[in-house]
């Protein structure tokens, strides 16, 4: 690590004032940056952590019966109080270990945009909503590619608003060391259609299988997808998989999505 | 009722009440006042030629002591090689130089170039970002096969190439051998990679180096598994330290593997650092440093060949192999892949014709040096994988081609030098028949089936060479060092026990394993004995723990020289009973006379030998305190069979395994729970290697598994509940416990069994796959059967 000063504010607005500062960053639980900082590849003048907001935190459901999830949950809170969205808990319990699952939270990991983790996947699968303390941004507008999202600087996510789905699943096939998403497929079936979204596979990120998603809309069952196959254009081809086979497994998921939802 | 004390009882590992409570003491632990830090400038480059390194502006950062860099080591030895080995023209190995910092070139990702001294590690990593330093990059080698071709870039300029040896063994059967498999009716060949592993220790290594101006005498706390050997090769080959100026200490050590059994450069600076600035120097391995800096293992490339008559018996075994030494010479690295690997490839059967070529080569890559098993699971894994093949080639039960093939008398001279003293091979493939279940895997299988699961069964034999080693035989193999091992008994004057042997403890359990052997020995409790290992000033100079030796020769010495305690107490025994000292016997702690009701207990006599107011002093000193080295006659040979079933996912190539099972035959076991953890713990290690665990390099030397993101260790839910025995017992016949050594066995035994369980899982789905390299993780099981 390089020197670097910590503040720890207790509200949204003086969270984005700290930010304003030039090389200040953002710090949520820390899962990825810490690392990042403990190697020396980031040299942030001013972390500016986010753990002492207590309105970012917290589980509730509105009026509308939309799940709305505080930027600073950690996954094991959404984990254990996220029952109202059950695929949304169980993609969360199963993030690193209970240390990880700890200190991480919703809004580090979707503002991070790490092209293999979870919950860009449920977001883009959900539609959902992400609320910074500014605006508000569809998920659709919101991932942007590896480690790119619509935030702007000094931006910080509050809320994330996830319309519960009539049914819903996440299969995640594990990458063998990091047990990040090889591929992870989530699948979301709501009264107007099926959304299908895609973590670990592209070289451009989270993305829609809008093929999927047509086949399963007007027919929601593991036989719809049928011939269908991902293109392997595009996938992410290292020593834990190739393209082709990234693109195989998004088949193969989405098939154990659409049986498991049931 | 299973003993509760004495050899054959599952003694508590004593050891564990401050493993498991954060209160063990390891060289990380310890802080000495004053103490600076070091940091090493590592290469990025995995070859180049240094062009200009400027340490002035670095030197003057806050906090730093001083900046050392390759030319403060002119006129220092160089990090020296423990074994020479003589190729198959007479010729001895090739043997670069191995600077403690480099000099002149880098020659991998890691090799240290400047070493910065300062009062705190992260004002050493700030000062490390301020020297200046001009590398010239060179292409890199890193495919052995790529490193042999005429033009191929040098590792080392001064070597005609990148070829270290081209063994033959036994050179003089190579042409019966290539005679035998053209005329034979049947070969199977095979073309396999033995994996490149990172060991991984959970304790990262770790060097203080002190240095006492007052005495000249200088320590270092290392993690290793053999502080003897350290002190002797860095004081006498490197720094120049006599030894008695020399202390080297190694506390608790948290996992080795073979590991931390080599003379890093890193002990050396921390050494040398000390002494030059009068300041203990300190340096903690991060992760990511130990992934370039720590001794790789196995990394073989091999073609093997075996041949059968028209009845299925062997006739003959030619194999190839091309074996990684890295960018240098790491300590024992030219035994690894000949002595400790041509010597096994006749395994359990009768083979009587046996050709090994090995060419050792050079690469930018990190040295490669033994690791748990070392040598003897690259032979075992392509031994099996080639017996397997060939059942399935010719039609036949692999089991039966096994068991119509083992070597059933002993003593039996393998035609690869080796003798093996004892064995029951058939008994211990009875045993794991019976508790893997053979004659139930069709139905496990039918039920996998219906769940859309491919279902496999793998078996092998196998066959060690430990208790290493004969001093006199290794020696005329190459060996600089002698593979005795000594134990220092000290009997107190109230007649509790202290051990001293030169053997050592990094989760072996010696501390309670070693006190259970004393106490049935003398009838005592196992609490009035303790172990002292790792440390040069307090124990007989021995050898260290590596190679499944530490109970087989460490614990023969320890034997003998409780023996010599035994025989001088029971002649103050006969002088306090007035006795003759033929008629004393000692049982449960107490000295009788044969034939009368007289008895002194042990207590007694070891009092007297310290107040020896009542004592034969015209015969025998006071004290109690006898030292013995053991040098073994021969080498020991656990043997077994494993057994492993694994699920495969057809669409996502994703292997489970559902049931491993172990039949081994250790010879007399003195803990039975710490013999099944020894096994657990190496089926891990194995399944690791066999399933998940690779080092990869790039075309141009970049190590991209170089962290846990990307290298992929085996965890509590990758492996099964295990079934391991070790009933089949046919003792060690020329060590006085019987014993064999259990530390390898599971890591040696276990990646065949992993692989033809595969190879049979696709095969069952009706693909024509006859062989998947390790790691056979999904993406490469998926390719293989849809290839």
């Amino acid at each position: 690590m390089y020197n670097f000063d910590v503040v720890t504010p207790k509200t949204v607005a003086d969270a984005v004032a700290a930010l304003g500062e030039e090389d200040a960053q953002a710090l949520g639980g820390g899962q990825t940056l810490i690392p990042t900082l403990k190697q020396r590849l980031a040299s942030p003048s001013k972390l500016v952590s986010l753990t002492g907001i207590d309105e970012i935190k917290g589980i509730r459901t509105d009026d509308s019966g939309v799940l709305c999830i505080g930027g600073g949950t950690s996954h094991s809170t959404i984990a254990g109080e996220g029952s109202a969205y059950p695929a949304l808990a169980a993609l969360a319990g199963n993030i690193g270990d209970p240390a990880v699952r700890n200190r991480g939270t919703i809004g580090g990991s979707l503002a991070n945009n790490d092209p293999s983790a979870c919950y860009p996947a449920a977001a883009l699968a959900s539609g959902a909503t992400i609320v910074t303390n500014s605006r508000e941004i569809a998920a659709d507008d919101f991932f942007q590619g590896m480690f790119t999202t619509a935030l702007d600087d000094a931006e910080i996510i509050t809320e994330i608003r996830f319309p519960v789905p009539e049914k819903a699943n996440y299969q995640k096939f594990e990458q063998p060391a990091s047990r990040f998403s090889l591929v992870g497929v989530f699948l979301a079936k709501y009264a107007d259609g099926v959304r299908v979204a895609v973590t670990g596979a592209s070289n451009d990120g989270v993305f829609r299988w809008s093929e999927a998603e047509t086949a399963l809309s007007s027919n929601f069952s593991v036989d719809a997808l049928d011939g269908l196959s991902a293109s392997s254009d595009d996938m992410i081809a290292d020593m834990h998989g190739s393209a082709e086979y990234r693109a195989h497994l998004i088949g193969v998921l989405t098939k154990r999505a659409v049986a498991a939802a049931g | 009722m299973p003993k509760d004390h004495g050899i054959g009882a599952s003694s508590k590992r004593r050891e564990d009440v401050r493993f498991l409570t954060g209160t063990g003491n390891y060289t990380d632990d310890i802080n000495a006042r004053g103490q600076a830090y070091v940091h090493f400038l590592r290469s990025d480059v995995a070859h180049g030629r240094i062009t200009n390194i400027d340490t002035a502006a670095a030197s003057e950062m806050p906090g730093v002591v001083r900046i050392f860099t390759g030319a403060d080591f002119e006129g220092i030895g160089s990090i020296p090689c423990g074994w020479q080995v003589t190729d198959r023209f007479g010729e001895v190995m090739h043997e670069p130089p191995h600077p403690v910092l480099a000099q002149g070139k880098v020659r991998h990702v890691g090799d240290p170039i400047a070493a910065i001294v300062a009062d705190s590690l992260a004002e050493a990593r700030d000062a490390a970002e301020a020297i200046e330093l001009d590398i010239e990059e060179l292409p890199a080698v890193v495919n052995m096969k790529d490193a042999l071709k005429d033009g191929a870039p040098k590792v080392h300029d001064d070597l005609p190439g990148n070829l270290c040896y081209d063994w033959g063994f036994v050179e003089e059967n190579r042409e019966a051998v290539d005679k035998a498999i053209k005329e034979a009716a049947h070969v199977t060949t095979l073309e396999l990679v033995n994996n490149r592993l990172v060991a991984n220790p959970m304790e990262p290594r770790v060097a203080l180096g002190e240095y006492n101006r007052a005495n000249d005498e200088s320590t270092l706390y290392t993690t290793s598994q053999n502080p003897h050997v350290i002190r002797l090769l860095m004081g006498a080959f490197v720094l120049g330290i006599p030894e008695h100026k020399l202390r080297v200490v190694a506390p608790d050590v948290g996992g080795g593997f073979g590991t931390k059994i080599f003379h890093y450069a890193e002990e050396a600076f921390c050494t040398f650092a000390a002494r030059q600035l009068a300041r203990p120097v300190k340096w903690t391995s991060t992760r990511s440093e130990a992934f370039m800096s720590d001794a790789h293992g196995r990394d073989h490339v091999t073609k093997i060949e075996l041949a059968l008559d028209k009845d299925n018996n062997f006739v003959a075994l030619r194999t190839d192999t091309l074996a990684n030494m890295g960018a240098y010479l790491s300590t024992f690295a030219p035994s690894v892949p000949t002595w400790l690997h041509g010597t096994l490839m006749a395994g359990n059967y009768k083979t009587p014709l046996i050709y090994v070529n090995v060419r050792a080569v050079f690469t930018n890559t990190v040295p490669v040096d033994a690791y748990r098993g070392a040598g003897r699971p690259e032979a075992t894994y392509q031994l099996e994988r080639v017996v397997d093949k060939a059942a399935r080639e010719l039609g036949v039960d692999p089991i039966a081609l096994r068991r119509q093939n083992f070597i059933t008398e002993f003593p039996y001279q393998t035609p690869v030098a080796v003798e093996y003293d004892t064995g029951d091979y058939p008994a211990t493939m009875d045993k794991l028949e019976e508790i893997a279940d053979i004659a139930g895997f069709a139905a496990r299988r039918k039920e996998s089936e219906a769940k859309g699961r491919l279902r496999g069964l793998g078996v092998n034999c196998y066959i060690e060479a430990c208790g290493i080693a004969p001093s006199n035989l290794v020696g005329q193999l190459g060996a600089r060092a002698g593979l005795y091992e000594s134990a220092t008994v000290r009997v107190n004057a109230t007649g509790s026990i202290s051990v001293m042997t030169g053997s050592h403890s990094h989760g072996q359990g010696h501390e309670t394993a070693f006190p259970q052997v004393v106490a049935e020995m003398l009838g005592i409790p196992e609490d009035q004995i303790d172990i002292v290992h790792g440390d040069t000033a307090r124990t007989p100079m021995g050898m260290g723990t590596y190679g499944s030796r530490s109970l087989a020769v460490g614990g023969s010495a320890m034997v003998r020289a409780t023996e010599k305690v035994i025989n001088k107490a029971k002649k103050i025994a006969s002088h306090l009973m007035e006795a003759s000292e033929a008629d004393i016997e000692l049982k449960d702690g107490q000295f009788t006379v044969a034939g009368t009701d007289k008895s002194v207990a042990w207590g007694d006599v070891t009092l007297a030998a310290y107040v020896p107011h009542n004592y034969p002093l015209e015969d025998i000193e006071p004290g109690l305190e006898e030292t013995a080295f053991y040098d073994p006659s021969n080498f020991t040979y656990p043997s077994g069979a494993y057994a492993c079933e694994v699920e495969l996912d057809p669409e996502t190539g994703r292997v489970t395994i559902e049931r491993f099972s172990a039949a081994d035959d250790f010879g007399n076991v003195i803990n039975p729970m710490i013999v099944s953890g020894q096994v657990h713990g190496g089926i891990a290690q194995g399944v690791g290697q066999a399933l998940m665990e690779g080092c990869v390099y790039d075309e141009n030397g970049q190590l991209l598994s170089a962290s846990y993101m990307d290298y992929a260790m085996p965890r509590a839910d990758d492996v099964p509940f295990y079934s391991v025995d070790h009933s089949c017992v046919t003792p060690c016949t020329h060590n006085p416990l019987g014993v064999k050594g259990c530390g390898e066995a599971g890591a040696i035994g276990s990646p065949p069994a992993v692989i033809n369980a595969v190879v049979d899982a696709m095969q069952s789905g009706g693909h024509d796959v006859t062989h998947i390299d390790m790691p056979a993780s999904p993406s490469r099981v998926w390719a293989a059967m849809n290839g």
